[in-house]
């Protein structure tokens, strides 16, 4: 899943600062699971920001409302009538409920409550682990289903580096080295004949925005 | 020959290679090179100059071997993936070739967070095997990464570290083979301690015959007190100090420990002059170069041979 955390509160508040009617929008997706930017959160923020701003001196209006899922156009119509009341958004989803909704109504300011932080797994309540970076050339097949794009810190194709060290990462003793699991599964699997081989030189396909449209279906002329 | 560098020359010949290293001010002062050339000059093969070690900022590691080149000694320029990609690395080397550079040694570099700015972007564009066999292809192709042609192609003699000792150990020695099928023709180690665990590895790596492939040559780095011994056991990943190392420095008074640390490091080059596999010795005296002319006549590596 997505998952984010939410921005320092300062920097939310600098964003709304000329604002005076505003809209949290929430989603009920990833960011809700991942505890950031659900229902519950969104009325946190919100009565957070009135305080402040009451406190500040500067009042202002700061309604709720979290819809299914940000990124869906389906579910980003509901606020189609409500959006018209307000100067400014504030929206809690990932950066592309984010962007979608900015780009349904380019005439308003949408501003981002959290900072989305990647593709995690949930490891325990509150506790998620960045699993991939989307690198649009997967490679588990190869590394025994460890991704050494985003486990390993040096991104190594090829590794381990010379700095691993009893199974940890160079970078800290905590973080597990991801070619010392990615050894470790290999050699269960009798398959450590995958690492002899020299991965190529990586073709980054993040240079320009990717577009993805699966096998039989097109893009919609507009 | 592949690239008719002084250092390659005196391995093809059989000689029994030593070579130096010397770290780039943190600044702009050439003097400050110079002088620690001059240390070196004489005494070895040839001199690795580091890139950024340990993600501090320096001296480019090519500017400082053509200062190097002007004071007569050849330079072995290390180029880490860290800070830069394809296209900016292989016009490194181009710039660095036209200059007179023959050797390179090829690194990942480590990882920012060590060093003076840890909130730098690390690139990792290509990883240390994808940047050996990119030099490879530039030198024996005559090609760019991206496929295109290169005009006169850069001999370069193509140089990687190895750590014998990080784990998972019985691995190292894939990964030595890894290196070498891309395509180095020659190692550096990881500073060596651990020599029994040393010996183990050249073993397999002659019984796999990748020293008859490629040029080992021992990495040695004389201990300069029982400090910096237990610094290098606790602190600097992937290094393997034994307790007999650090008992044996501590068995001297303190301001013995630093003769201590040079009679072990003579100790080891006298074993690797016999150990089969082992074309040499590596020495990497850390901000300690004006030791150099003292530990190449003590371990009688001196002098150097001229191959022509
Ligand atoms: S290699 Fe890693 S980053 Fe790339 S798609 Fe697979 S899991 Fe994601
Ligand atoms: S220690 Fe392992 S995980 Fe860390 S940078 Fe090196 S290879 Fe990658």
């Amino acid at each position: 899943m997505i998952v984010a955390k939410r921005k320092p509160f300062d920097e939310i508040k600098e964003l709304l600062k000329s604002y005076k009617k505003v809209l949290n929008v929430g989603c009920g997706t990833c960011v809700a699971v991942c505890l950031v930017g659900g229902e519950k959160e969104v009325a946190v923020l919100s009565a957070e920001i009135e305080m402040a701003r009451k406190l500040d001196d500067n009042p202002i209006q700061i309604d709720g409302y979290t819809v299914e899922r940000q990124c869906d156009r389906e579910y980003l119509a509901e606020l189609d009538e409500m959006v018209e009341k307000y100067d400014a958004l504030i929206s809690m989803a990932c950066g592309v409920g984010i962007q979608f909704l900015a780009e349904r109504f380019p005439d308003k300011p949408v501003l981002p409550a959290v900072d989305t932080s990647g593709l995690a797994v949930n490891q325990a309540a509150g506790w998620y682990e960045e699993r991939c970076r989307s690198c649009s050339s997967c490679v588990l097949g190869w590394t025994g289903g460890i991704c050494p794009v985003t486990m390993c810190a040096k991104g190594l194709y090829n590794g381990p580096c010379g700095g691993t060290n009893k199974g940890s990462c160079e970078i800290h003793k905590d973080q597990p080295c991801a070619w010392y699991k990615i050894y470790e599964r290999l050699l269960r699997q009798n398959r450590l004949e995958n690492l002899m081989r020299v991965h190529p030189a990586n073709d980054w396909k993040d240079q320009t925005p990717r577009t993805l449209i699966q096998p039989g279906y097109k893009k919609p002329e507009n | 020959m592949k690239a008719g560098s002084n250092l390659e020359k005196v391995l093809t010949a059989g000689h029994f290679a030593f070579t130096g290293e010397l770290g780039p001010p943190r600044g702009t002062d050439a003097e400050e090179v110079r002088k620690k050339a001059a240390f070196l000059k004489g005494n070895v093969d040839a001199v690795n100059i580091t890139d950024n070690q340990t993600a501090v900022v320096r001296m480019a590691s090519w500017a400082a071997c053509i200062i190097l080149i002007q004071e007569g000694l050849e330079p072995n320029f290390q180029m880490v993936c860290r800070d830069r990609n394809r296209l900016a690395m292989q016009a490194d080397i181009l710039g660095a070739y036209a200059h007179g550079i023959r050797n390179m040694l090829c690194l990942s570099g480590d990882h920012c967070q060590f060093g003076d700015h840890p909130q730098a972007r690390g690139v990792f564009d290509i990883d240390s095997m994808q940047l050996i066999s990119m030099v490879k292809k530039m030198r024996d192709e005559g090609k760019f990464l991206g496929g295109a042609d290169l005009e006169h192609p850069p001999q370069i003699f193509i140089g990687a570290a190895a750590n014998p000792f990080a784990d998972p150990f019985e691995w190292r020695v894939h990964r030595l083979a890894k290196k070498i099928n891309a395509g180095v023709d020659f190692i550096q180690t990881q500073c060596i301690y651990n020599m029994e665990k040393f010996r183990k590895y050249i073993q397999q790596a002659n019984d796999m015959g990748l020293t008859e492939k490629a040029y080992i040559l021992a990495g040695v780095t004389p201990m300069k007190s029982v400090g910096m011994a237990k610094y290098m056991k606790n602190r600097v990943p992937g290094m393997d100090v034994p307790d007999d190392i650090i008992a044996r420095l501590q068995g001297v008074a303190k301001d013995q420990q630093a003769e201590e640390g040079i009679k072990i490091a003579l100790e080891q080059i006298e074993e690797f002059k016999e150990m089969k596999g082992v074309a040499g010795v590596h020495l990497m005296a850390i901000e300690w170069e004006h030791k150099v002319p003292e530990i190449a006549e003590r371990a009688k590596v001196l002098p150097r041979p001229t191959v022509e």
